[in-house]
């Protein structure tokens, strides 16, 4: 198993000027990032499920820039049907990394369905991404990560994490990112030189 | 034979109106006839295709789309729009998306009892979401799909397009 925090502190030598969208990794990634107009966190208020054609889009809207999304498999469970959508158009830009921490961790930590034997990895590998890789421990990821970000996409990622499960009711959550949807995409667009 | 024409919603002017709106992908799921218009549109060369497998997922990749600068239509039928009505709310409202909605209506007649209840419960589902709509019934109602894309940019909401007729020339 993994923990979230060291998976973002390996990947941040590799992100460079990538459109990173964090979903929950964001509670880490925020005090990480160097870079955070060129970050897109968008939770919570978005519906879930639906993170991973928000970067499915991205990536094609940005086809010169990396687009790396942190994805965990509760949301990728409601949209396993966007999978072959993104082997269609085969993003190059695009790495999508699904943090698998078995459950649904905001809502106390219920699992997922068939949390222990599902392979996330075969999943997309079968709907046509033609490179795929699952980790299990930190080592193992360190050692391969700068071939998954040097190489082209659309990669898959699937990364077993420890879970961290969240009990407080939701208004008392803290709340990580301090902008709102709007202030994301009027900094995404400055930096990026699209005209508003 | 002109007039007859014009009776008829043509894939033609729909690809027409998509251009001139400067649509760059058509985010879509196939309607009950849209294979005509599937064509017009894959040689289209100003236009990307991007097929999805449920139409919730739509909006979240439109949503995508426009926050990297692109201008997005979705294409998709009212069976669908009102399954993805979180999306809706989320992705689409939620963001300030201002997307046009081509959305297929399926059942709707302007004669007689309308039993389809797809065509029954859409216009509800819409005023529920607050979301504006016209219909468009033919090549003469062609200017309401601009009407609909000059809305959506100047209020940043989606806007529906109702299409109230099948797009003609599935079997040409």
């Amino acid at each position: 198993m993994l923990q979230m925090a060291d998976i973002l502190k390996a990947f941040k030598e590799y992100r460079g000027d990538a459109l990173v969208v964090p979903g929950k990794s964001a509670r880490y990634w925020t005090d990480l990032t160097t870079r955070p107009e060129l970050d897109v966190p968008l939770t919570p208020g978005s519906a879930m499920g639906g993170r991973v054609a928000f970067a499915f889009g991205l990536a094609l809207a940005q086809p010169d820039r990396k687009v790396v999304l942190f994805d965990s498999e509760g949301d990728l469970m409601m949209a396993f049907n966007i999978l072959p959508s993104i082997a269609e158009q085969a993003p190059k830009n695009f790495y999508h990394f699904v943090l698998d921490n078995e459950c649904y961790a905001t809502t106390g930590g219920q699992p997922v369905p068939n949390a222990k034997n599902i392979a996330y990895d075969v999943i997309a590998r079968g709907a046509g991404y033609a490179r795929t890789f699952a980790y299990d421990n930190l080592e193992s990821f360190q050692i391969n990560l700068e071939r998954i970000m040097s190489g082209p996409g659309p990669v898959f990622v699937a990364l077993k994490i420890v879970p961290e499960i969240e009990n407080e009711p939701i208004g008392q959550r803290k709340r990580v990112s301090t902008r709102n949807p709007e202030q994301v995409r009027q900094d995404l667009w400055k930096a990026l030189g699209i005209a508003g | 034979m002109a007039q007859a024409s014009e009776a008829l919603l043509n894939p033609e002017t729909v690809l027409a109106e998509l251009k001139k709106n400067a649509v760059s992908h058509v985010v879509w799921l196939p309607d009950s006839e849209t294979n005509w218009l599937y064509l017009l549109m894959k040689a289209e060369p100003s236009l990307t295709l991007v097929a999805v497998g449920r139409e919730g997922l739509a909006f979240s990749t439109a949503a995508g789309l426009y926050f990297g600068g692109k201008t997005p239509a979705i294409l998709i039928q009212n069976t669908g729009l009102m399954e993805a009505g979180d999306s809706l709310r989320g992705w689409a409202l939620g963001l300030n998306l201002p997307v046009v909605l081509i959305v297929g209506y399926r059942g709707w007649t302007r004669h007689g009892v309308t039993t389809d209840t797809a065509a029954v419960y859409v216009e509800r589902f819409l005023h529920a979401f607050g979301v504006n709509y016209y219909l468009v019934e033919n090549d003469r109602d062609a200017p309401r799909f601009s009407l609909a894309f000059e809305e959506a940019r100047k209020t940043r909401r989606p806007v529906t397009v109702l299409v109230g007729d099948e797009y003609h020339g599935f079997n040409r």
